[in-house]
């Protein structure tokens, strides 16, 4: 097991995780989120060669309802 | 949806190459749920709807999500960067959104403070390059000023967003004379983005020219948000085609309607 930080939590997850299988984990539609890796953009494209490794961070994030700010 | 019709020609609205029928774009945030977000923007007729970018929830994916609700082949998502503060934060936002939605069109906002959520123009202006670079096409929040205004387009913004008031306030247009001005100067299109409180705001923005109007509070906050919707619907259409009509020149003293000759 490796420890990676998804959206500021720490979680554990196998060795050798790909990021597609790791969406595939959390039950996330690919094609509903955008993720950045270690602050860089990961393209769609790449989701299935990249390989997670020990203290990788990522922010996943999708859309959702928003106009101006609201606090 | 009703297109405004002059002659033979639709009044179209084309921003970054693309042309709709709608001027008004509503925002998505502040609804009781996903399905009175999806009645509004229905009745509104907005065919640009603006939305946020935030971290998924991965502990609790039950959570329904916007993109079911709003079909993003139906309606142009609009990606903004509401809650920025800072040029970096606004960029990483919308590199993030380029990505989650594959297109390029975005609203940059970057504001001042929590109080006015003014928007903080050095930090704008400089985002916008930086987008602008990166290819984007950028919709910007500003401020009414002409000259920064002038600016933003020339750098190569595809739309002028000036306030008419404090986001949230519903005061309406606070600035008339200065939108006016933005608009007579700028080449590309002008939006009133943030102060429309009710129809008569977005009547006025559209009757001193504005190419769009872009609102949520005074939707989501109305008590019927739904039929509020409506209302910006019919006042943005009725607004837009009396400034194409022209309106009659203002006078200091009455003018009969009625002919004077053949009275008894």
């Amino acid at each position: 097991m490796i420890s990676i930080i998804i959206n500021g939590d720490e979680h554990k997850v196998d060795k050798g995780l790909h990021l597609v299988a790791l969406l595939e984990n959390l039950e996330l539609d690919p094609a509903k989120v955008a993720i950045e890796r270690n602050l860089e953009i990961v393209p769609k494209s790449r989701y299935e060669e990249i390989e997670l490794l020990e203290g990788d961070r990522l922010e996943i994030v999708h859309f959702i309802g928003g106009g101006h700010h609201h606090v | 949806m009703s297109n405004i019709t002059t002659g033979n020609t639709t009044d179209m609205f084309n921003i970054a190459g693309k042309d709709f029928s709608s001027r008004l774009i509503v925002g998505t945030g502040k609804y009781k749920d996903f399905e009175e977000t999806a009645l509004a923007v229905e009745a509104s007729g907005a065919e640009i709807v603006t939305v946020a970018v935030r971290r998924v929830n991965v502990m609790d994916r039950s959570q329904p999500m916007l993109v079911d609700y709003l079909d993003p082949k139906k309606y142009t998502y609009l990606p903004n960067t509401a809650g920025c503060f800072n040029a970096d934060d606004a960029i990483r936002t919308l590199r993030l959104a380029r990505e989650a939605g594959g297109w390029n069109l975005v609203k940059l906002e970057v504001l001042g403070d929590q109080k006015t959520l003014y928007p903080n123009m050095v930090e704008t202006l400089h985002a916008a390059e930086v987008l602008i670079k990166e290819d984007f096409d950028v919709m910007v929040y500003c401020s009414d000023d002409p000259i920064m205004a002038k600016r933003l387009e020339e750098i190569g913004c595809c739309a002028i967003m000036p306030l008419g008031a404090p986001i949230g306030s519903g005061l309406g247009i606070q600035n008339p004379v200065q939108i006016r001005i933005i608009v007579e100067e700028a080449k590309v299109p002008v939006l009133v983005d943030a102060g429309v409180g009710t129809a008569s705001d977005a009547a006025v923005a559209m009757e001193l020219g504005c190419d769009g109007v872009l609102m949520n509070t005074a939707i989501a906050e109305a008590k019927d948000p739904i039929a509020m919707a409506r209302a910006m619907r019919l006042a943005v259409e009725g607004g837009r085609a009396a400034y194409k009509a022209g309106r009659m020149p203002k006078k200091l003293y009455a003018d009969p309607s009625s002919p004077l000759a053949g009275l008894i």
